[in-house]
């Protein structure tokens, strides 16, 4: 600081916006530029086959239906297991209990999960369920991994929305005589509800895109899954093993351009949600 | 009791249940990493590992310190990067920019949080990388790309908390500062960094946290060699590839060794989490 | 002839250590109109909800001294607030109806008792919203959001939603105090009718309403009862030089 430039405050402020302006244009323009190599190489080799039929030969030809199946049982499963648990958490920590010691724990735990890398996640899951729990891999450790990596997400989502209901509403249903547990469940829930769904779908999203910790969980095998203990290979997985190993470029930018559409489609959903939820708060 | 009130008591202590989930796993998370990753620390020394230079797993050398470096240079390297970007941006969006384009960037900027990191790997590899051999030398899988990829990866992350955060900062601020006759960027400067700085911070810590956990983006660039690098052209390997890279295939001993390798990792991440809710916390008090 | 329905004796609440209501007496008759008024903070509001015990909710509440309601000790052990609650209902100051249909909210209360027989409901649903005076502005859209209604509509709403549950008393917390001169007129002229058939408990910022509409009035001071009398002494020759000022209007 002590070597800046004596400027004229005018001219100051003339440099820095165009620095600024510049350095927006360059974070703007890489992050566009990673979505349109993706779009503009993988839009033609998408087709109805592509998505209808499984991979052969590694990979090299046919489509990605299996990977396809197994994305969407893999992320069923983290989310049957982590909303329940995750909107649960909210409902404690909002509608039964003070601020207190255990909420902080509460609270902490679940913070910190939120900080925990993917690999972590899959060096446990391997450890726990492949291993000792001895379900293999397969996708119910990989989804069971998925659950645990999602659920802070999950919770403080589901917490905010549910912060955000009217105290009025609880008042309301109280004195028509209500229970607490019919309060939360007919008056709170319904309100909070696309808020929640929010969590859940930003849950969607990082279930599909996560890699570490579903290769060593679910493992990568290319048939269509017959069982949750069917060993299986995500999109994600398919197109890491792809990309990595040079096995087809074409394919692999396929793969990623459908990944990367429904992610889109999904924060594009989320995003909606939200504006249309806060809106309707104000 | 009445029977209402009985349920309600019952309610609530399975709630509590559900409520402990989270902590629990990270208890059990704790616990299962450090149990199979301590004692082979401990076996064969915990400097050998801190401070070893060699890591052969198959011969029992297991020196994690060139994936130490390694995780802290990509790290360094990519909040250099993501880090004037995304508060530049941050600053330009909230500070100079008209409200219609920030309205239309802010969300675009968010939806590409949502990229998965593999992608971002790709995209390193097919462009990033061939563009450093052509024109830097190297192999080109180096510190290098690895650095700027996470770099742009953590951009979402810096800039959509750096904008909350400079938005935080009352208008009332602005106006004082503007009616002294103060320029738009000393008011920047001077008046609304300040305030804003805690949340930005945390911001930081965030991305952090992401790019020295990441993954499958850092293997595809980095080039793995398991040796301290010598220079950022120079090919480098973390932590985190230094498990995932092994892991498939690892038995015995060498299993035990990317375990504690994992353990490091922890440590460091829980440390950066604590810092994170530190200043977190110290924002919110405000 | 006189019954006494609620009997309240030697009555005190705390919020923490701050004491809002101070050693309460007093007797509310079946089938009357108790107006109860005072200045803000005068503890008329705390008042009201200890009498069905939603100050519970509140942490830190506490209370000492009896209620006695039909005969019960209500902070009695083996007192079931649920059907408390349904026994006392509440109107409050603000009209919140929940984000739900018209019909669904006047049959919220009744739903919670598993009552989901639809023709008892339908009946219900008009013979509420008939007794509220809202029944004509509303019957072709009872399945619309009732958040879509007026200001006065919501707070008729509130009261049909209370009567769906068949309730003994009605409390009501300044129920008109955000409504226009036409809306409160309308809800004073049901709770006229409504006196055949309960007894209402009336708190009020407007001694003009306990006039028009109260048998009793009550004279709430810093969480202590003043004076309590039939409307018409209270308003005409107050006992106590304070109930006087207040009325006078010089201060409050």
């Amino acid at each position: 600081m002590s070597l800046r430039l004596k400027l004229k405050p005018k001219t100051e402020q003339k440099i820095i916006q165009v620095i600024l302006y510049s350095f927006t244009s360059i974070a703007v323009l890489v992050l566009v530029f990673i979505l349109v190599v993706i779009l503009k190489n993988g839009l033609p080799q998408l087709s109805l086959e592509f998505l209808t039929r499984n991979p052969v030969d590694m990979g090299r030809e046919g489509g990605i239906l299996s990977t396809i199946v197994a994305t969407i049982f893999l992320t069923l499963i983290a989310l049957l297991v982590a909303t329940p648990l995750g909107v649960g958490t909210a409902i404690f920590l909002t509608e039964y209990t003070t601020e207190s010691w255990i909420t902080r724990v509460i609270r902490f735990g679940a913070e910190c999960l939120a900080g925990i890398p993917s690999i972590i996640f899959g060096l446990f899951g391997f450890i726990l369920f492949v291993n000792k729990l001895k379900f293999g891999w397969s996708m119910l450790s990989g989804g069971l991994t998925l659950a645990f990596m999602v659920l802070p997400t999950i919770i403080r989502t589901s917490e905010e929305a549910i912060k955000a209901v009217p105290e009025a509403y609880r008042l309301v249903s109280f004195s028509l005589g209500s229970t607490r547990w019919q309060m939360v469940t007919r008056v709170v829930l319904p309100s909070a509800l696309p808020g929640i769904v929010t969590g859940i779908i930003l849950s969607v999203g990082r279930s599909i895109g996560e890699t570490a910790a579903v290769i060593f969980t679910a493992g990568s095998a290319l048939r269509l899954p017959t069982s949750v203990f069917s060993s299986a290979r995500t999109m994600s997985v398919h197109f890491y093993i792809m990309a990595k190993e040079g096995i087809s470029m074409p394919k692999a930018y396929g793969t990623a351009a459908v990944l990367v559409i429904s992610i889109l489609l999904i924060n594009v959903t989320t995003y909606y949600l939200m504006e249309k939820y806060i809106r309707r708060k104000k | 009791m009445t029977p209402l009130e009985r349920n309600d008591r019952l309610i609530r202590i399975g709630l509590l249940m559900i409520a402990l989930s989270a902590i629990s796993i990270l208890a059990i998370i704790t616990v299962f990493i450090f149990e199979q990753g301590t004692p082979i620390m401990f076996k064969y020394g915990l400097k050998s590992f801190l401070l070893g230079r060699d890591w052969y797993p198959t011969e029992q050398s297991f020196g994690l310190l060139p994936m130490i470096v390694g995780s802290l240079m990509v790290t360094a390297g990519a909040l250099i990067i993501g880090v004037p970007l995304g508060l530049a941006s941050a600053i330009f969006l909230t500070e100079f920019s008209h409200r219609r384009l920030t309205r239309i960037l802010k969300p675009v900027i968010e939806l590409l949080a949502g990229i998965p990191s593999v992608v971002y790997g790709f995209i390193g590899l097919m462009f990033l990388v061939p563009f450093i051999r052509e024109n830097f030398g190297g192999p080109g899988l180096s510190v290098l790309a690895a650095s700027i990829i996470l770099g742009i990866m953590i951009l979402p992350t810096v800039i959509s908390i750096a904008i909350d955060s400079i938005r935080a900062v009352p208008d009332s601020y602005r106006e004082g500062s503007i009616a002294l006759g103060a320029t738009k960027w000393q008011t920047v400067r001077l008046v609304v960094l300040p305030a804003a700085r805690s949340g930005i911070v945390a911001g930081i810590i965030l991305g952090m946290g992401r790019a020295i956990g990441e993954t499958m983006a850092v293997i595809m660039v980095a080039g793995n060699a398991a040796n301290i690098p010598d220079s950022i052209l120079a090919p480098v390997r973390t932590l985190t590839s230094n498990i995932a890279l092994e892991m498939a295939y690892a038995g015995g001993e060498h299993r035990e060794a990317l375990f504690a390798t994992g353990v490091i990792l922890f440590i460091i991440i829980m440390i950066l989490n604590t810092l994170a809710n530190v200043t977190t916390a110290r924002q919110r008090r405000k | 002839m006189k019954t006494r329905g609620i009997i309240v004796r030697n009555f005190s609440h705390y919020y923490g250590q701050v004491r809002s209501l101070n050693n309460i007496n007093l007797d509310v008759y079946r089938h009357e109109i108790l107006g109860i008024i005072g200045p803000a903070k005068s503890g008329k509001s705390t008042f009201l909800a200890c009498l069905n015990r939603l100050n519970d909710l509140i942490p830190g509440s506490r209370v000492e001294g009896k209620i006695e309601v039909d005969g019960q000790d209500i902070y009695g052990p083996d007192v079931d607030v649920v059907a408390l609650r349904r026994k006392l209902g509440i109107v409050f100051a603000t009209p919140v109806p929940l984000p739900m249909t018209i019909y669904e909210n006047v049959v919220f209360g009744l739903r919670l008792l598993g009552n989901d027989e639809r023709r008892e409901l339908d009946r219900i649903v008009e013979d509420s919203l008939e007794k509220a005076g809202l029944w004509n502005e509303v019957k072709d859209r009872l399945h619309t959001s009732a958040l879509k209604l007026s200001g006065g509509q919501q707070q008729r709403l509130c009261l049909a939603r209370v009567l769906a549950l068949k309730p003994e008393y009605i409390l009501l917390d300044e129920p008109t105090s955000g409504l226009d001169p036409i809306s409160t007129m309308k809800i004073e002229e049901s709770l006229r009718q409504l006196k055949k058939d309960y007894t209402i408990i009336l708190v009020t910022n407007n001694t003009k309403q306990a006039a028009r509409v109260a048998d009793r009035t009550a004279f709430f001071l810093m969480g202590e009862l003043v004076e309590i009398d039939e409307t018409h002494v209270i308003f005409t020759r107050p006992m106590d030089k304070r109930t006087e000022a207040y009325l006078e209007g010089k201060f409050g």
